[in-house]
């Protein structure tokens, strides 16, 4: 369908173009784009796409929104960035990487980029800064949430920019979404879990599959970190296995400062 | 006329991760040629440092996004080896299904989206929708199959919620078992429609010897642990994997790099069916004479068939799995795990070949040491060394500089590269 045929209440519908890049990651983000087989073409006629280095080998600098996935942990990554906000008009951060630095920022944590490069690479020189989200850079226009993000939203997300409407997150928790699936509480199953304290939008993708939430989309609305570490301690789970969770994607970084505290005392 | 010219693709695309290919020929001969690395690098073995061991599968999938199931499995392999576990039979099974879905999805995605353009003179997969349809329609319907195979098994077909160390969270239905098998039945058709339209594509004909690694099958074509073999007749076992891997740094590349008995070694599809012929399964070995794939074959551009070659043998091999589990009762799914101190290998054939995933504990089980070696870091070396003797051969040739760059782009995209992997 070309874009002259596409409406919307009657009104005709801009195709943005539409570029896709990727910093410091694992470009399961962009992947997910792909991995939506049976809506893909449909999503792809909502966009012109002008670059996706990752499936196409056609590119262009001439594009409306830019879909951004990676943290920055490079000089010469910040630069790219900058260029690309001055030619976006709307910059999207794709997935924890983009919104809180996510995995790559657990580097951040030793204070010592001097071990961690002797760690990997022994005396070879490398180059590498403390990993940062987008929005340490250049101003973030919207975030799509997620470690990997969820298809579903991808496309809300998108029809709803392309649409010009206004774009929701939950600001409840993941928690509720859990209950509403029916499923038995993680921690009645003797797993630690996140739920209580994580921005809802996945449809507890994960508790759902038995597995305890790390966190991945950062903290809800009024998330209370403190009342989740004493059920935490009920449920007979360490400190230690609080803060893995919370330090896992960067989205929980002033409140592991507060419990790495509240620990020691 | 002789040539001349001074290629630089940065950034190469449909490829995963960032790669870049130089090439400079003067009056006919080569003055320089390689593949440079220029990923940022992540530092997942510094990361895991402290962390204790039910971290190091959920982190380490995260290496990568298109074989993160294959890091899960191998990093809990590890875990496990260092605890002395042993997975159960339904366990091993249905990891193994996993595996070749895996398997399945990544192959398919290779070939239909990322190597099939060149073949057709396509930037992408794009313009096939239009032209096409049919065969876009039949690459989506293998790749969702794959996916959502993925999901049932694993619990996502990207990062894995299901996966953990001693087994699985829950399980699958057996109904929803009995209906992967349907649709599994039904994509042979498929693969040998595959196999059609890659009969009709000119693969080029260029060879460069090298030595092939990969797991070593004793009953079974090798996807879980086991011993190791390269091609020119180096074995080990498993958890002495460096002596196959012996990693180096060079200055143009953030990626380590590999070499075994020579200057390069080369791993993925074409390791695998070159060390593991004769237990392919039969349906597999038929599209393999179809190609004239035999062992050992030194084309690198033959990884594609090699790819479509495992399709079908993962394939066939999971209908047989399914029929055993739906057979069969289902048994607790998950293990219980009480951690010690040790070290633990994992060696995983992903599908860009063989992934190793090794860790030291302390007695808490908190991970003092870690180390991973990738297969396209093992790759990057062969692929540098096959940029440049293309090169020479094709100055020789007289090729134009158009199609030289085509070539080397090609050949590099032979590999299916998971550059970001590379550089974890």
């Amino acid at each position: 369908m070309s874009a002259r045929e596409r409406t919307y209440l009657g009104v005709p519908v801009k195709k943005p173009r539409a570029a896709f890049f990727e910093f410091t990651s694992c470009e399961g983000c962009q992947l997910q784009l792909l991995n939506n087989e049976a809506t893909l073409l449909d999503f792809l006629s909502l966009l012109t796409i002008v670059n996706f280095r990752e499936a196409m080998t056609e590119s262009s600098d001439d594009y409306d929104i830019a879909f951004v996935e990676g943290s920055i942990s490079r000089d010469d990554e910040a630069e790219q960035l900058r260029v690309i906000r001055s030619r976006a008009k709307t910059l999207v951060a794709v997935g924890s990487c983009a919104c809180f630095g996510g995995v790559n920022q657990l580097k951040n944590r030793f204070n010592d980029l001097a071990w961690v490069k002797e760690q990997v690479y022994g005396s070879h020189a490398i180059d590498t800064r403390e990993a940062v989200p987008l929005s340490a850079i250049v101003p973030v226009d919207l975030s799509i949430y997620g470690c990997p993000i969820k298809k579903e939203e991808v496309e809300k997300v998108v029809t709803n920019l392309v649409l010009g409407k206004s774009i929701d997150y939950p600001r409840y928790p993941v928690c509720m979404e859990c209950k509403d699936n029916h499923n038995v509480c993680l921690f009645n199953l003797g797993q630690p879990c996140l739920g209580p304290v994580t921005r809802a939008g996945c449809d507890a993708w994960c508790p759902s599959n038995r597995l305890g939430c790390w966190g991945c989309r950062g903290p809800a609305e009024a998330a209370n970190v403190r009342q989740l570490r004493q059920i935490m301690h009920e449920h007979g789970f360490s400190d230690e296995q609080l803060l893995d969770r919370l330090e896992c994607f960067g989205g929980f970084a002033d409140y592991v400062t507060e419990l790495k505290k509240a620990a020691k005392e | 006329m002789k040539v001349s010219c001074n290629i630089k693709v940065n950034h190469l695309s449909r490829v995963e991760g960032h790669g870049n290919i130089r090439i400079r020929i003067k009056n006919g001969e080569l003055l320089e040629a390689g593949w440079d690395v220029v990923e940022t690098p992540r530092f997942f073995e510094a990361i895991l440092v402290g962390k204790l061991w039910e971290n190091a599968p959920y982190l380490c999938g995260r290496i990568c996004g298109i074989c993160s199931i294959g890091h899960t499995l191998a990093s809990i392999r590890a875990v496990e080896n260092a605890f002395s576990m042993t997975p159960d039979r339904q366990t091993e099974r249905l990891r193994l299904l996993l595996k070749h879905m895996e398997t399945l999805q990544s192959h398919i995605l290779h070939l239909y989206f990322l190597a099939a353009p060149d073949f057709l003179q396509l930037g992408s997969v794009l313009p096939l929708i239009e032209s096409h349809p049919e065969v876009v329609q039949r690459a989506t319907r293998l790749k969702l199959l794959a996916n959502d195979a993925c999901d049932i098994i694993g619990g996502r077909r990207l990062h894995p919620t299901r996966t953990v160390v001693g087994g699985f969270t829950m399980l699958p239905e057996k109904s929803q078992l009995a209906q992967l098998k349907s649709r599994l039945e039904a994509a042979l058709p498929d693969l040998i429609k595959t196999a059609e339209l890659f009969h009709t594509f000119a693969l080029p004909d260029f060879v460069r010897e090298t030595e092939f690694v990969s797991l070593l099958g004793k009953d079974h074509y090798p996807f879980i642990g086991g011993d190791l073999i390269s091609s020119d007749g180096v074995v080990r076992a498993e958890d002495e994997y460096l002596q196959m891997t012996n990693e180096y740094m060079v200055d143009h590349s953030t990626s380590k790099w590999s070499r075994l008995s020579r200057q390069s070694l080369a791993t993925g599809a074409l390791a695998r069916l070159n060390n593991n012929y004769a237990l392919l399964q039969p349906k597999a070995r038929e599209i393999a004479a179809g190609f004239s794939l035999q062992p050992v074959n030194h084309n690198p551009f033959m990884n594609n068939i090699a790819q479509l070659v495992e399709c079908v043998h993962v394939v066939s091999d999971s209908i047989a799995i399914l029929k055993e589990l739906l057979a069969g009762k289902w048994q607790e799914p998950r293990q219980p795990v009480v951690p010690k101190a040790g070290r633990g290998v994992g060696a995983v054939e992903v599908p860009r070949g063989i992934l190793y995933h090794a860790y030291e504990f302390d007695p808490a089980g908190r991970i003092t040491r870690a180390d991973c070696v990738i297969p396209t870091s093992q790759n990057n070396a062969n692929i540098h060394y096959d940029i440049i003797e293309l090169a020479r051969q094709s100055a020789a040739q007289q090729k134009t500089d158009s199609e030289i760059q085509r070539l080397a782009e090609m050949l590099v995209r032979a590999y299916d590269p998971c550059i970001s992997c590379s550089v974890h």
